[in-house]
């Protein structure tokens, strides 16, 4: 890759369609803007960006650079994720004019059953509404019908192609820095300068190391291996098994996370989080009595497709610079959950960045980063929250409080619902990890949880009858 | 209906929202069609409205303390989203462009409204002045 010497020094010499603007610079009529990767940062960034622009009467031409078309089965085109869009992105998205038809929500999820070794406990929607949506980001699993299913990235790509992106379908093969600007050059030969590059690539892409030049001052997130899975059974079968609930695990199983199955049409979608993941700790975790039950006579089908994609733990350092930003996974995430709602926040607060203030590394720093840093800052009070998840997982004790205190809440229509609330948003990534740990410090959660910890600890104070069909 | 999609489905003449009620959330159709009633005192129910697929009501409850100002119902089955006010007002101290969405679709309502108003007072006998019976509306 060619060093940046213009993008270095103070003395760029700017040519074309961007110009300085009080120090800045700032996107203007006929500016160009490169998006390195087509899933959901991408596109939602084209969407906003050029929604944006339109309502200032600024014309701008964006560039998609991605060369899958998300219409074949299995890895070639998929992009390797658990697939839930929170329920406050759902939300959000109807708010921005943004539906998801039921061709691309594989299943509509209306509650979680969380399932321990002391009992299930199913937690209900707070408006009892499939407000969380079971998605495929690619065309489904490597042995799903030949039939086409509609990806939740090729939906977003489609609505940025309508609304005046242009899709390359090609792969980004080299940037050098030209006179201060990015080239982006593919493997045909053709190349482009862009006023604007906008890296989402994810972390699972090899086009992250188009980036690892040290003047950029970016290094790429930590990442940590996870396993996804799908089981094929049939839709009939999943929705008596696993119905409309996500169905989530609090095993003490030695180096696992979290655990979630989704039902998603004729399969269900296994997630594993969990220290140095590897096939021992998968095969522990299907091994489980909890989780075996899940399944129709107790017994685990083959695996139809599985992958160990890494997911972003730890924020890039300095995703931006002048005339490019990094954004979704590439950038910051929210730690273990909602990666697409972190994906929207990232790349809206980078459009509005670009076109409102300016593409240079101080309007980045000043408009982008923020948005990136409360994301960031909200992950350190995620691993306070996961380390006391953790400490239940492995107290006999503490789990069945919990499941007893949730189940209590559910069975009471119209209670506050403290430890469901608390266990629903940590679980579906519907609120701020800030604002699940300040309703833990409430002086009633701790008494009400103590005391069904005891109550819960006496002979017949256990919780709900285990294995039960939740799927009814 | 999808039984997979997201949402709640309301079947013929349920009723969504109701007037005078209070509100803490607004709505999405996300597929079929509603109506929008409006009930004057001493007055039977009045259709003011049709609402098709993708359309946002309940709005006036996200920025008011108000109760809602007519009654919608679904017109054959409808399948409605339901967005939270705290939520919503939260990720609006956020971004507040989020808002934009709303503010022009009540800016388009507004406009439908000015339009309504005009042609009732501008008859084919040309302008009409407000008569005790015309404020009464």
């Amino acid at each position: 890759m060619t060093a940046p010497s213009s993008f270095l020094g103070p003395l760029a010499r700017l040519r074309g369609r961007a110009a300085r603007r009080d120090g800045s610079l700032a996107l203007q009529d006929g500016s160009r803007v490169g998006v390195i990767g087509g899933g959901p940062a991408g596109s939602f960034f084209t969407i906003f960006l050029l929604a944006m622009a339109d309502s200032l009467g600024l014309d701008l031409r964006v560039d998609i650079f991605e060369p899958r078309f998300f219409t074949h089965r299995g890895p070639a085109g998929c992009n390797h994720c658990g697939g839930i869009v929170s329920e406050s992105l759902v939300q959000m998205l109807a708010a921005e004019g943004i539906n998801l038809p039921p061709s691309v929500v594989q299943q509509g999820i209306d509650s979680y059953i969380l399932h321990t070794d002391v009992g299930d406990v199913r937690i209900q929607s707070p408006r009892d509404e499939k407000r969380i949506a079971a998605v495929y980001r690619g065309n489904g699993p490597r042995e799903s019908e030949p039939v086409e299913v509609a990806g939740f990235d090729r939906h977003l790509l489609d609505l940025s192609a309508s609304q005046g992106a242009r899709v390359v379908r090609k792969m980004a093969q080299s940037v050098e820095w030209i006179d201060g600007r990015p080239r982006v050059t593919c493997p045909d030969g053709s190349a482009t300068d862009f006023d604007l590059l906008v890296v989402a690539t994810g972390v699972n892409s090899q086009a992250m190391n188009l980036f690892s030049d040290a003047a950029h001052r970016f290094a790429a997130p930590a990442t940590q291996r996870t396993f996804i899975c799908e089981f094929r059974l049939g839709a009939d079968v999943v929705r008596a098994t696993f119905g409309t609930s996500m169905h989530v695990f609090l095993l003490d199983i030695p180096r696992l996370g979290f655990a979630a199955i989704v039902p998603k049409g004729e399969f269900v979608t296994l997630c594993l989080l969990g220290d140095d993941l590897d096939e021992t700790l998968v095969e522990n975790f299907l091994r489980s009595a909890e989780v075996q039950r899940c399944f129709p006579g107790g017994t685990i089908p083959p695996l139809a497709c599985h992958c160990y994609p890494r997911i972003n733990v730890e924020a890039a350092t300095r995703p931006f610079g002048d005339r490019i930003v990094w954004i979704g996974d590439s950038g910051v995430a929210r730690l273990y959950k909602d990666g697409i709602g972190s994906a929207y926040r990232t790349a809206k607060a980078a459009a509005k960045t670009a076109v409102f203030s300016g593409v240079s590394t101080e309007d980045f720093r000043r408009h982008f980063w923020p948005a990136c840093r409360a994301l960031d800052v909200d992950n350190m009070i995620a691993r306070v929250v996961f380390g006391v998840t953790h400490l239940i997982q492995h107290s006999s004790v503490l789990r069945r409080g919990v499941v007893r205190m949730t189940a209590r809440e559910q069975a009471q229509a119209g209670s506050d619902g403290q430890m469901s609330s608390v266990l629903w948003d940590t679980f579906t990534g519907s609120a701020p990890y800030r604002d699940i740990l300040k309703r833990t410090m409430r002086p009633q959660f701790p008494v009400m949880l103590a005391w069904n910890v005891i109550a819960g600890s006496l002979p017949f104070g256990g919780a709900s009858r285990r294995g039960r069909n939740h799927g009814e | 209906m999808a039984s997979n999609a997201l949402g709640r489905v309301y079947a013929d003449g349920e009723t969504i929202v109701t007037q005078g009620e209070a509100g803490d959330c607004m709505f999405t159709l996300q597929e079929g069609r509603l109506e929008v009633l409006v009930t004057l005192p001493g007055r039977p129910p009045k259709r003011v409205a049709v609402m098709e697929k993708g359309a946002i009501f309940g709005e006036m409850a996200i920025f008011e303390r108000e109760v809602r100002s007519a009654t919608v119902r679904a017109l054959g089955e409808a399948r409605v989203l339901t967005i939270d006010k705290k939520n919503f007002l939260r990720r609006i101290q956020e971004d507040p462009t989020l808002a934009f969405t709303l503010v022009k679709m009540m800016s388009q309502r507004i406009r439908h409204l000015t339009l309504g108003v005009g042609e009732r007072r501008v008859g084919p006998q040309g302008p009409r002045t407000d008569g005790p019976e015309r404020r009464r509306l």
